[in-house]
């Protein structure tokens, strides 16, 4: 449904995407992820037909942005980063003005507007001018502007950002209620909500694309082993070298709050060896007292971090490497 | 219709901000000076004229003693007050981020710059309609050729019509309102006073340029007369001011 290939775009001497390429499948939200500065609100104004790539190319619902821009703004609901708003309409005269935009029939406009005010939750601001409105409730007036028109691609820069916790909730429902047959992007910084509601992302840094897909798969990518962590009341020498004779266990790793008497361990095995249950006997034949055996799930914001730290030591090693000539001459 | 939605909500933008009242009335307020203290010179002149009649003199000319002073005085209003009726159309739009929601609306930067000029046209329109009082009560004292008035008024709208497109063109190349005033005024001007740069050019260089006067053609409405080189000077400019403004917004698009 969003399909980029080798997108580049300067802003005079900068360049702040560089051969961008990734897929979005119909149907599919993706979670668009990285530091600020990397690229995000770039690619994304060059999907919604708002900035001109320099080099490259974007399709979206089968049509390039550049050459078919009408067709693909026809299909397209697009949130802006900053949410640049009418400050002097009302709520919902503003709606109706952009379901007049967007082409929605005039006998349905008053339905549209009613209904994606019900579903991005302003119908209690609708006539209240957009000037007076909290952060909060400008942010949802401008994703039930994008929501207009039930376009089929959704493109969200930090649709959730300045919203309560209780909103943010609502918000990302919504949005997860919309997978299936419609398509998102959407960018932001709060990556459990990517977990929540996104089933793959697209990592990028620098302007160049660092990771992408599912992100159950990043994970067994970038954590080939998993982890289970474990607390036994037994001396702590003793538990760590039986442990290490388990088969399958890779690592074991003592934690800070270890003593004498309480043994804190992070276990990792090969991914796929499940070794609680040896675990278990080994404290069972021993006579240990197991007072915790728990496996720890990667998360997404750990993949990010150690992705981006990836990153860093590679930048950090080109650039030591071409700073040694500059010194010799 | 997009540009009819265009149309609505910049209306409504003009009329729900104290803009439009308040070029309303600034215009109505100075051209009813500039009325009155002319319609006061034309009285007393009448009533000398009416003395000396009885010794075979003429009536006075409306048009030429009261239209045309006026109308000219319009004009020199209308070209310090439109360029603030413009200046907002796209700066502001580009200023505060909407441009970046408008542009990706499925609709026609045509349908944008239509839209836009037609509702600034609209705020002139009313603003003329109410200099109509002034030659209604002219005619309670004397009497007014209507067919001139007529041509007079075909004049200001064509005039006011190249003002606005010239302001659209300034409003759509920057993000400052208060740059896009004064080119607007700016190039306005130099329209205005060619003219008197053609005095001094003289030979065909100064036929030339004396064409390209905004006065000089004005001057032949207010008169009472029509003439399809003036309209036609007119509506090219105005056309060609639109056209750069369409341009500018292309470009815009298509070079970030
Ligand atoms: N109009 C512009 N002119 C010049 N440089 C720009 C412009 N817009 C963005 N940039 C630069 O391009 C780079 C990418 O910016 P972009 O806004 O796409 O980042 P982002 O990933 O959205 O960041 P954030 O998380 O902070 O929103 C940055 O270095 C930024 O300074
Ligand atoms: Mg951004």
């Amino acid at each position: 449904m969003i399909e980029v290939q080798n997108l580049t775009k300067h802003y005079g001497s900068l360049t702040a995407i560089r051969d961008v390429s990734f897929t979005v499948a119909p149907g599919e939200i993706v979670g668009f992820l990285g530091p600020n500065g990397a690229g995000k609100s770039t690619t994304m104004r060059i999907l919604a037909c708002f900035l001109p790539a320099s080099s490259g190319t974007a399709r979206v619902a089968g049509f390039d942005v550049f050459r078919g821009s009408m067709e693909v703004r026809k299909r397209i609901g697009y949130l802006p980063e900053n949410v640049p708003l009418y400050t002097d309409m009302r709520v919902a005269p503003y709606l109706d003005f952009v379901a007049e935009m967007k082409g929605v029939a005039r006998s349905a406009r008053k339905k549209v507007v009613a209904d994606v005010m019900d579903r991005a939750l302003i119908a209690d601001v609708q006539s209240r001018l957009i000037r007076n409105l909290s952060k909060g409730y400008r942010q949802r007036v401008g994703l039930a502007q994008a929501l207009v028109g039930d376009p089929a691609v959704l493109i969200l820069d930090e649709p959730t950002i300045g919203l309560d916790p209780a909103q943010i909730a609502e918000i990302r429902n919504l949005i997860k209620s919309l997978a299936g047959d419609h398509t998102v992007i959407l960018s932001t910084h709060i990556l459990p909500e990517v977990s929540m509601v996104c089933g793959s992302v697209v990592i990028i840094n620098r302007g160049a694309i660092v990771a992408q897909g599912p992100i159950d798969r990043l994970v067994e990518q970038f954590f080939p082993t998993s982890r289970i962590e474990v607390e036994v009341a037994a001396p702590r020498g003793a538990v760590r070298d039986a442990m290490k004779t388990i088969p399958g266990v890779v690592r074991v790793e003592e934690r800070a709050a270890s003593h004498d008497g309480i043994g804190r361990f992070v276990v990792e095995s090969a991914r796929g060896h499940d070794v609680r249950g040896e675990i278990f006997q080994m404290a069972a034949q021993q006579k240990w007292a197991l007072l915790e055996l728990r496996r720890v799930g990667m998360t997404l914001e750990e993949v990010f971090i150690r992705i981006l730290a990836g990153e860093e030591r590679e930048a950090a090693a080109t650039t030591a490497a071409d700073a040694v000539p500059e010194e010799a001459s | 219709m997009k540009i009819w939605a265009i149309y609505k909500k910049e209306l409504r933008l003009y009329f729900t901000s104290p803009v439009a009242y308040i070029v309303l009335t600034i215009f109505l307020l100075i051209a009813g000076l500039f009325f009155s203290a002319i319609f006061q010179g034309f009285a007393r002149a009448s009533m000398q004229m009416a003395l000396q009649q009885q010794m075979g003199g003429r009536d006075l000319n409306v048009t030429d003693n009261v239209i045309r002073p006026l109308f000219g005085n319009m004009s020199v209003i209308l070209l310090l007050l439109m360029p603030l009726v413009t200046m907002r159309l796209f700066a502001e739009e580009r200023r505060s981020g909407t441009m970046e929601l408008l542009l990706t609306y499925p609709v026609r930067d045509g349908a944008v710059l239509v839209g836009k000029y037609l509702a600034a046209f609209t705020l002139y329109a009313v603003m003329l309609v109410g200099t109509l009082a002034y030659p209604a009560m002219l005619a309670a004292f004397a009497r007014v050729e209507w067919p001139s008035l007529a041509a007079g008024y075909i004049g200001l709208v064509l005039m006011g019509a190249l003002f606005l497109a010239v302001g659209l063109f300034a409003s759509s190349l920057t993000e400052n309102q208060i740059v896009a005033a004064v080119v607007t005024f700016g190039i306005l001007l130099v329209l205005w006073i060619v003219g008197w740069v053609a005095d001094f050019a003289g030979g065909a260089a100064g036929t030339a340029l004396t064409h390209l006067s905004i006065l000089e053609h004005n001057d032949a409405f207010a008169k009472g007369v029509l003439d399809t080189k003036d309209i036609i000077y007119f509506v090219d400019l105005t056309l060609l001011a639109l056209f750069l403004a369409f341009r500018a917004l292309e470009s815009r698009r298509w070079s970030g």
